[in-house]
């Protein structure tokens, strides 16, 4: 509702031109949003479109972008939903940084412009929106299932698991696939092999979780070649991390895992030390 | 929009959410040879399933029973559940929970490494299995995660399902969409069809739904021909956060949160709702009383405030606060942190050191697409599960916790009946349903895209062009000025008659975007289309329950009339698409007689007289995760 009141000023900075329709200007505080614009039936290359949006100090950048679309230009592209930190849908580069648009106040950056682009390291589809094929194809690669025979016979109740044990994992489980981690890996973007921080991340939380029996079966993915080995530490994955995951600590503790299956391997039939 | 391959299946689901993945494993674990098509327009894990914090409700503790869970819930309901359909969705609870559990979901768990429980509002005993308050985001992710144990679930990940295809002799065989990223419809088809698409929150303004909810399938089932059952019936949860409409979970009262007005006061205690018992009495919080009140009667109440001028003035409208501080840091990290998260990022206060200003925001439909208690609607091989449906076990209000339960119950239910169906018309004519899938991709294009449309919808063209934030803040207006928490017989003609000008400017949309890819804009717009025809229906089926009855409160009508009322509305959907034509069919009453509604004092907490304590075996326990 309040977002209607705000009807200032709109139009297309960039263009130059008025929009039809949209209000005009009045003397309420403005702030510019440049959003990354790439259109794959028309554009040969993409560019970045200025927008005057009326300033509210508890909007998100998501809100400035929904406004746009609503009220001066329904061809921007974007992906949200739950407007609360939990889909994540709306990861984007704002300021060159990955976050969480419906988490990025635009206090935050008031009265500069803000700079929207879609995240790094994913092929663009258009506007905002990236591909997640690679994505999706990297989080079942790590068999994110609880691995054992008698996973669907209930008869017995439930797996019974510790508050201490809960806490092995409890964090990797945090995960809400916003990608924001893959955009900061320096890795993720030049080692196609490289699993990323999130997929890793999720392997491991089932490889610590005390109900499943699959660890062999999914570190036989995690340690081939280019998979883990390519991280270097940089840390940058939990940096970003919207929810604390610690993307990176996670790929340390399953690095020494997997050293110690690799030792194992030596000394025993494949499988046998699981 | 250019037309696809034809694409193949034993079962289509539509549908990504909690319901739509519980019935795909269900039909992809018992029938190995099957293929199952999930067709939904957003990546699963952003399902809206994700955001429900609490927990889901499970017998599970044995100073717990089925019969408490019924009996709650049939009086949760106001009476208007089908009792059948209660006891059979109670008996398979606990072992859905369990199922889950198995597949991984990190339950909370009590020292010995049982699974902990809650207790939630209008609940007797504590019985709500919870992970933290990401309880929604838990139960989604890990049954995404299994479904990519299975080779023969086959996702159609941002497809947006437009339209049901019927064959011949009238059984449904699958639907058209259209695929996000190239804009091309595709028919996708199968021998029966599950519709799990959730609920429609977005034709209020103010809700915690995410955008996505939009009422798709609900109106896809109701342009089909099939009932939307209940309609009348929304749930105003009684703790958003004002402004975004972010919601505080249930769980926050349940772990002892108050609601006090402008004045301190605990305001619960002048509704009937029972005693304010200290916080620190080791008796609070009591179940079935007070904080502990079912969701409409907590809304009501703040309504009540309001008008009697004791609520609190912001910004962002009238609230009451939710304080949670006498918990302590210590319990709102451990056992809430979500809720302190959300308060510090969208309210900028800190629950542990400031009460959270609330008021009510509208959660779920209680109504939805009409099915029996076998999740089948009247259209053969058409299914439906999750808040999409109405079985109805919900009936004039929804207990907290049921919802989460209710998608696996009936979503592994509608899974299994509709491979069954399946099974037994194995028989496919691909033939008609693709031409009909061919003509719903021409109707769009004309309708939205082409020379025609554009002039429509251009200012010097055939009409006034209409934007479609315009028409759907109208819509949200006139949602909320005549079907909120009060409603009566001029409020709701008034919310009637706006929607049927807003169906008549509909023809006037006009998009900016006219390209195939990723075209969000015409997603809005067919979106919107779904909240009209959904809106529609919730209004009317209003305007026609002249009593009161949970959430459905009419000023002129103030009663429960069990008389003439104790009875399901039908919203069918008429030639010409204006307004419903709305029938009635009773309630099933097994064994529990319509019966006054009481929380509180007389809310017959036997069980805690007798002693087995009121923190129960979780809620005084410091040591769960």
């Amino acid at each position: 509702m309040s977002k209607e009141r705000a009807s200032a000023s709109a139009g297309r900075v960039g263009s130059g031109e008025q929009v039809a329709g949209s209000p005009v200007a009045t003397d309420e505080r403005t702030i510019t949003l440049e959003l990354f614009r790439y259109h794959p039936e028309t554009d040969a290359e993409p560019r970045f479109q200025s927008y005057e949006v009326p300033y509210n100090e508890d909007w998100v950048v998501l809100d400035a972008i929904n406004w746009i679309k609503d009220h001066v230009d329904g061809t921007v592209t974007h992906r949200w939903s739950c407007r609360m930190g939990v889909c994540g849908s709306c990861g984007m580069m704002v300021n060159g940084e990955p976050v969480l648009t419906c988490a990025a106040f635009l206090k935050s950056y008031f009265p500069f412009a803000v700079r929207v682009e879609p995240l790094v390291n994913f092929p663009v589809e258009r506007d905002l929106v990236v591909s997640m094929d690679g994505f999706m194809d990297k989080l079942e690669a790590v068999k994110p299932y609880m691995i054992r025979d008698d996973v669907n016979d209930t008869s017995g109740g439930e797996f019974r698991q510790s508050p201490a044990e809960l806490a092995k994992y409890k964090q990797f489980s945090m995960c809400i696939n916003c990608m924001l981690c893959y955009a900061a890996c320096p890795v993720v973007g030049h080692e196609e092999g490289f699993l990323g921080p999130a997929a890793l991340a999720l392997g491991h939380r089932y490889n610590k979780d005390s109900r499943d029996h699959g660890r062999s079966e999914r570190m036989d993915v995690m340690l081939s070649d280019e998979a883990m080995w390519g991280c270097t530490f940089v840390g940058e994955c939990s940096v970003v991390c919207p929810k604390h995951v610690d993307p990176a600590g996670a790929i340390q503790q399953a690095k020494a895992m997997g050293a110690q299956e690799y030792f194992k391997a030596f000394v025993m039939p494949k499988g046998a030390g699981a | 929009m250019s037309h696809a391959a034809t694409e193949q299946h034993d079962v289509v689901i539509v549908g990504g959410g909690g319901a739509g993945l519980r019935a795909a494993i269900a039909i992809a674990e018992e029938n190995p040879a099957f293929s199952v098509a999930c067709v939904s327009k957003v990546y699963p894990m952003r399902s809206h399933t994700v955001t429900a914090e609490g927990g889901a409700a499970g017998v599970i503790k044995p100073s717990d029973s089925l019969e408490d869970h019924i009996y709650d819930t049939i009086s949760g309901a106001d009476w208007l559940a089908d009792q059948d359909a209660v006891e059979y969705f109670v008996h398979r609870a606990p072992e859905e929970m369990v199922q889950l559990e198995h597949w991984g979901c990190p339950w909370s768990r009590m020292p010995d490494g049982s699974v902990a429980v809650r207790p939630f509002g209008g609940m007797k005993i504590e019985r709500t299995w919870f992970a933290a308050d990401k309880t929604g985001f838990h139960m989604l992710h890990s049954l995404f995660q299994t479904t990519l144990k299975y080779g023969n679930i086959v996702r159609y990940d941002e497809h947006f399902a437009t339209k049901l295809l019927l064959d011949d002799a009238g059984r449904c065989r699958g639907c058209a969409a259209i695929e996000l990223r190239t804009g091309t419809v595709r028919a996708v088809l199968g021998r029966s069809v599950i519709i799990c698409t959730g609920g429609a929150g977005k034709a209020f303004p103010f809700t915690t739904n995410g955008a996505i909810k939009t009422g798709d399938g609900m109106a896809m089932a109701y342009r089909a021909g099939v009932a939307l059952k209940d309609m009348e019936f929304i749930q105003y949860h009684p703790t958003g956060l004002p402004g975004t409409g972010i919601l505080i979970t249930e769980a926050s009262r349940g772990e002892g949160g108050i609601l006090v007005n402008k004045d301190g006061r605990r305001y619960l205690e002048d509704y009937d709702l029972g005693e304010a018992l200290d916080v620190s009495d080791p008796r609070h919080p009591q179940k079935r009383a007070m904080e502990l009140g079912p969701r409409d009667k907590l809304s009501q109440c703040f309504v009540k405030e309001m008008w009697a001028g004791r609520t609190i003035r912001t910004k962002d409208g009238e609230v009451v606060h939710l304080d949670l501080r006498h918990l302590g840091e210590a319990k709102i990290d451990r056992r809430i942190p979500f809720v302190r998260e959300l308060a510090r990022n969208y309210a900028g206060i800190d629950p542990v050191h400031q009460p959270i200003p609330v008021r009510p925001v509208v959660h779920y439909v209680m109504g939805g697409i009409d099915v029996n208690s076998e999740s089948a609607t009247d259209i053969a091989g058409l299914y439906a599960a999750g808040e999409c449906a109405c079985v109805s076990i919900n009936g004039a209000n929804r207990l907290g916790s049921n919802s989460l339960t209710e998608l696996l119950v009936f979503g592994a239910q509608a899974g299994r009946n509709a491979a069954r169906f399946a099974m037994e018309n194995p028989d496919l004519e691909l033939g008609g349903l693709e031409s009909q899938a061919r003509d719903e991709g021409e109707r769009i294009r004309r309708a939205y895209f082409s020379a025609g449309a554009r002039r429509a919808g251009s200012a010097d063209g055939g009409g006034a062009s209409e934007r479609i934030a315009v028409l759907r803040n109208e819509l949200h207006e006139a949602m909320e000025d005549g079907a909120g928490i009060y409603r009566n017989q001029e409020s709701l003609e008034k919310t009637c008659d706006k929607i049927a000008e807003l169906k008549e400017r509909y023809a006037n949309v006009s998009l900016d975007d006219h390209t195939n890819s990723f075209n969000t804009e015409l997603t809005a717009a067919l979106e919107l289309s779904s909240l009209l025809d959904v809106a529609e229906t919730i209004a009317h089926s209003g305007r026609e329950r002249t009593e009161s009855r949970g959430s459905h409160q009419r000023l002129d009508h103030p009663d429960r009339d069990d008389d003439d009322f104790l009875a399901h509305s039908l919203a069918f959907r008429t030639e010409d698409g204006g307004a419903p034509r709305i029938e009635y069919r009773p309630v099933t009453i097994t064994k529990w007689p319509p019966g006054a509604r009481t929380y509180g004092a007389d809310s017959g907490l036997k069980r805690e007289a007798e002693g087995s304590g009121t923190g129960g075996p979780s809620a005084a326990d410091g040591n769960t995760e």
